[in-house]
């Protein structure tokens, strides 16, 4: 069942250099309940093709559709509450000057979700949901490690029961110990409470872990889409296989599947 | 057997308001000449300090206690005067960062930074000679129309080029040794892959020995000879690079093993983010030099 | 509380500012008691004593009709604190609002904001005041009035670059992403990172408008003769130079104290709060 629908969408920007042309005329659907992956590298429109399903820039042209209905450019508060949102960077996602409770609460509130009195306690089941203490929601974003504030920016996507999250690069700035808890985290949470995920990344090998289908971006044209299994055994696109083909490999079985991959070219 | 760099018994601590803070706890690590090796660990594990350390940059701040013996081409450089412990600095030993773009001086041309590089070796030089020799080095990392990117200033290149900019800047005075801080983690993948390819012909072409600071396994393994794995200020592990990812013996190096993604598919097993085991003496492998 | 006081006790400059600074304000507060004579900050004579060099009885000597120096200084702080605290009060607040809405808000009203800050900020500060007070008769009150207008510039561009700089930050795309109003992101989102430089700006400049104050008066625009400001005398005793010195020099030099330590203090607070990152 379809949740999400891009369609035809495009974005240019008019800078003094010229048109740039982040994202041409690019199509697909997302549904319920699995992980899309949006690979790409730098320049790729990734980006710009999240903040325009978050509702944070408007498209040139094309219309995007959730759950059937289109999505103005201006949101109504359903809609940004049903599409919910974790960046990449820790740090710069928390207010420094606010506890985390207060970040984790700010959707309640502007949602008007559930009575005022029964908030904090909301915000403290979320906390939790994400590995962390209920009582950490006095504590200030400084006094928490990389990995924990990633989980409150988890946190706070959460709390508003949404029903699609755009994650940006969710792991990118953690370590690899933290990042493969973080990892688990999303996916047990995405499995328990049905969400449906577009994750965006450059990095493959978690793609190849997290995700049900694979849409790979180059230059704001998406080249290539298919089930995740299908596009790391038999890429069709030669860009596609270059880039799995650069991912530096930590085991014997990785070496051996790009070197298959390289020889098919 | 005599290594071009040996660091033995490197403690490291932070005097600040609440007391002393311990970073480093009786590191051991050597190179020798010509050797690549990687210092692979997490954040906060010590791994940049080290480095800075190495170049001699951490002793003039204010708080810093370092102890401990850093002995390079024989020489203890920790006995050294200050003045000549710089004069090593971009000359005989030199360093590359992890962002390329914000690591070279906005303000200035590539000319004009490679000058100043070069004078560190040679203060007599005109910047003719210098041009000439900057145009040399960047057809070596293969980046196109030389002559015209050293008339550029680094935001007009993209990442990649200020990336092998650095190498070649770094690489201009023949250094023994280079350390490289997280090189290529700010790239695109591709990009990344096609510079770490680079620097290891080049290294390999000039005979530089390499310290190679990361958190990436996967780069680790196509880069590196030898290993260490730093935990927590201590090195946890260490040996030739084959030995230490197909047999990884303390716990906190198979937790990293198992907690990379890999593009077959295998996954996300359970790892700990902490555990008393990571804390476990150090396992050696023999074999390499070492 | 007590991490703070450790860091400004640390250095030896802040804790010298934190001690003046103290010393005054409470100078300032006692001043009927701790006065010994507490009617000479009023139109009183007392020609027996009038111009005594510094003596027992005297600790700065007499003006010229025979009232303490030394107590009219402390009534003066009085007037010079209460002015101080008074345009900050009024000066933060405005300017602080101006610059987070233009910084914040960018475009059309970015534009047009911080525009007439320019215009303001183009004005040479004493100019301003005097032309303000050209207007309105020179009293107390209208000396408050005219270094308002001529401060909250100064808080409205400071903001502004802090603003600027935050609604780039992680935290307000956040907030804008889950729907958050204007008012809430600019005063509940951005103001609190801008607190830090503010309070720290408002330390520094009771010093600046402690001396402004002191330079209205001192013109004889500020406050008028009897009131005791440190301004006027300096003023008035400047006439006597070098003869009866104390009558300049004690009033100096307490303007030297006060700019000084809140100076000093600001410093220390710029540490505390981290108001530079």
């Amino acid at each position: 069942m379809t949740l999400l629908t891009v369609e035809n969408l495009t974005k240019t920007f008019h800078t003094t250099n010229g048109p740039v042309h982040a994202v041409r005329d690019v199509s697909f659907e997302v549904e319920r309940g699995e992980c899309l992956a949006v690979v790409g590298e730098s320049g790729s429109g990734k980006t710009t093709l999240a903040n325009m399903i978050l509702g944070i820039l408007g498209s040139t042209s094309g219309e995007i559709r959730f759950d059937g209905a289109a999505l103005p450019a201006k949101r109504t508060a359903t809609h940004r509450r049903a599409i919910q949102f974790v960046q990449q960077n820790p740090l710069s996602s928390l207010n420094p000057k606010r506890s985390i409770g207060a970040s984790v609460r700010l959707g309640l509130d502007t949602y008007g979700i559930g009575i005022r009195a029964d908030r904090w306690r909301k915000v403290e089941d979320a906390l939790e949901e994400v590995g962390l203490s209920r009582d950490m929601r006095h504590r200030a974003p400084s006094a928490l490690s990389g990995g924990q504030r990633q989980r409150v920016g988890i946190a706070r996507a959460l709390a508003c029961e949404p029903e699609l999250v755009v994650l940006d690069e969710p792991t990118s700035a953690l370590d690899v110990l933290v990042q493969a808890r973080v990892l688990r985290l999303l996916n047990d949470l995405r499995a328990r409470k049905q969400l449906t995920y577009v994750f965006i990344t450059h990095d493959l090998a978690v793609v190849r872990n997290v995700a049900d289908r694979v849409a790979v971006f180059k230059s704001g044209q998406l080249i290539e889409l298919g089930r995740t299994e299908q596009i790391f055994s038999a890429p069709e696109h030669p860009y596609t296989r270059n880039l799995i083909g650069a991912v530096p490999v930590v085991d014997y079985a990785e070496l051996q599947l790009r070197n298959k991959l390289a020889e098919e070219t | 057997m005599s290594h071009l760099l040996d660091i033995q018994d490197l403690h490291l601590a932070f005097k600040g308001l609440k007391g002393v803070t311990e970073v480093l706890h009786g590191v051991d690590l050597n190179i020798a000449a010509g050797e690549r090796v990687a210092l692979v660990g997490e954040s906060g594990s010590g791994k940049s300090v080290t480095a800075r350390i190495v170049l001699g940059l951490l002793q003039e701040t204010r708080n810093a206690r370092v102890s401990g013996r850093v002995a390079f081409d024989g020489v203890d450089i920790t006995a050294m005067p200050l003045r000549d412990r710089a004069r090593l600095r971009g000359t005989e030993m030199s360093m590359i960062f992890q962002d390329p773009t914000s690591s070279l001086n906005p303000t200035f041309t590539i000319g004009n930074q490679f000058a100043e590089v070069m004078r560190r070796r040679d203060p007599g030089l005109d910047q003719t000679a210098c041009n000439v020799r900057a145009i040399e080095m960047l057809a070596e990392v293969s980046i196109p129309e030389p002559a015209r990117v050293l008339a550029n200033y680094p935001f007009q290149l993209s990442g990649g080029m200020n990336q092998r900019v650095m190498i070649a800047m770094a690489l201009v005075n023949n250094p023994k040794l280079l350390l490289a801080d997280e090189p290529g983690t700010a790239l695109d993948v591709s990009v990344q892959a096609q510079t770490l390819r680079l620097m290891h012909d080049l290294v390999e072409k000039h005979h530089t020995a390499v310290l190679f600071i990361s958190h990436n396994l996967g780069v680790v393994r196509e880069f590196a000879d030898r290993v260490y794995v730093i935990y927590r200020g201590r090195i946890v592990e260490t040996g030739p690079t084959d030995a230490i990812f197909h047999n990884p013996g303390h716990a906190y190096t198979r937790a990293l093993m198992d907690a990379v993604p890999r593009i077959t598919g295998a996954g996300l097993p359970e790892v700990p983010e902490v555990s008393d085991d990571f804390l476990a003496p150090m396992v050696r492998h023999e074999g390499g030099a070492s | 509380m007590t991490h703070a006081l450790r860091i400004i006790a640390a250095n030896p400059l802040s804790l010298t500012g934190l001690i003046l600074v103290l010393a005054i304000v409470l100078a300032a507060i006692l001043a009927p008691w701790i006065a010994p004579f507490p009617t000479h900050n009023t139109a009183v004579v007392d020609f027996i004593y009038a111009n005594s060099a510094p003596n027992g009885r005297n600790w700065m000597g007499t003006d010229l009709v025979g009232r303490d120096i030394f107590s009219r200084i402390l009534y003066a702080y009085r007037i010079s604190l209460g002015l101080g605290i008074v345009v900050l009060i009024i000066a933060a607040p405005i300017g602080t609002i101006v610059g987070l809405l233009a910084g914040y808000l960018g475009g059309w009203t970015e534009s047009m904001l911080m525009r007439l800050v320019d215009v303001f900020l183009s004005i040479p500060p004493l100019v301003l005041a005097i032309a303000v007070l050209g207007v309105l008769e020179p009293t107390l009150t209208n000396a408050m009035i005219a270094v308002t207008v001529m401060w909250w510039p100064w808080y409205a561009r400071l903001v502004y670059s802090i603003a600027r700089s935050e609604r780039e930050e992680g935290y307000v795309l956040a907030a804008e992403v889950i729907g958050a109003g204007t008012p809430h992101i600019a005063f509940r989102e951005i103001l609190p990172n801008c607190l830090p430089a503010i309070i720290t700006k408002m330390t520094l400049d009771m010093g600046f408008v402690i001396i402004i104050a002191s330079s209205l008066s001192f013109l004889g625009l500020g406050v008028q003769p009897p009131t005791p400001d440190l301004g006027s005398m300096v003023a008035e005793g400047a006439r006597y130079l070098p003869d009866s010195w104390w009558m300049t020099v004690f009033p100096g030099l307490a303007i030297l104290f006060a700019v000084f330590g809140f100076n000093l203090l600001g410093d220390g607070l710029r540490d505390v709060l981290g108001a530079d990152e």
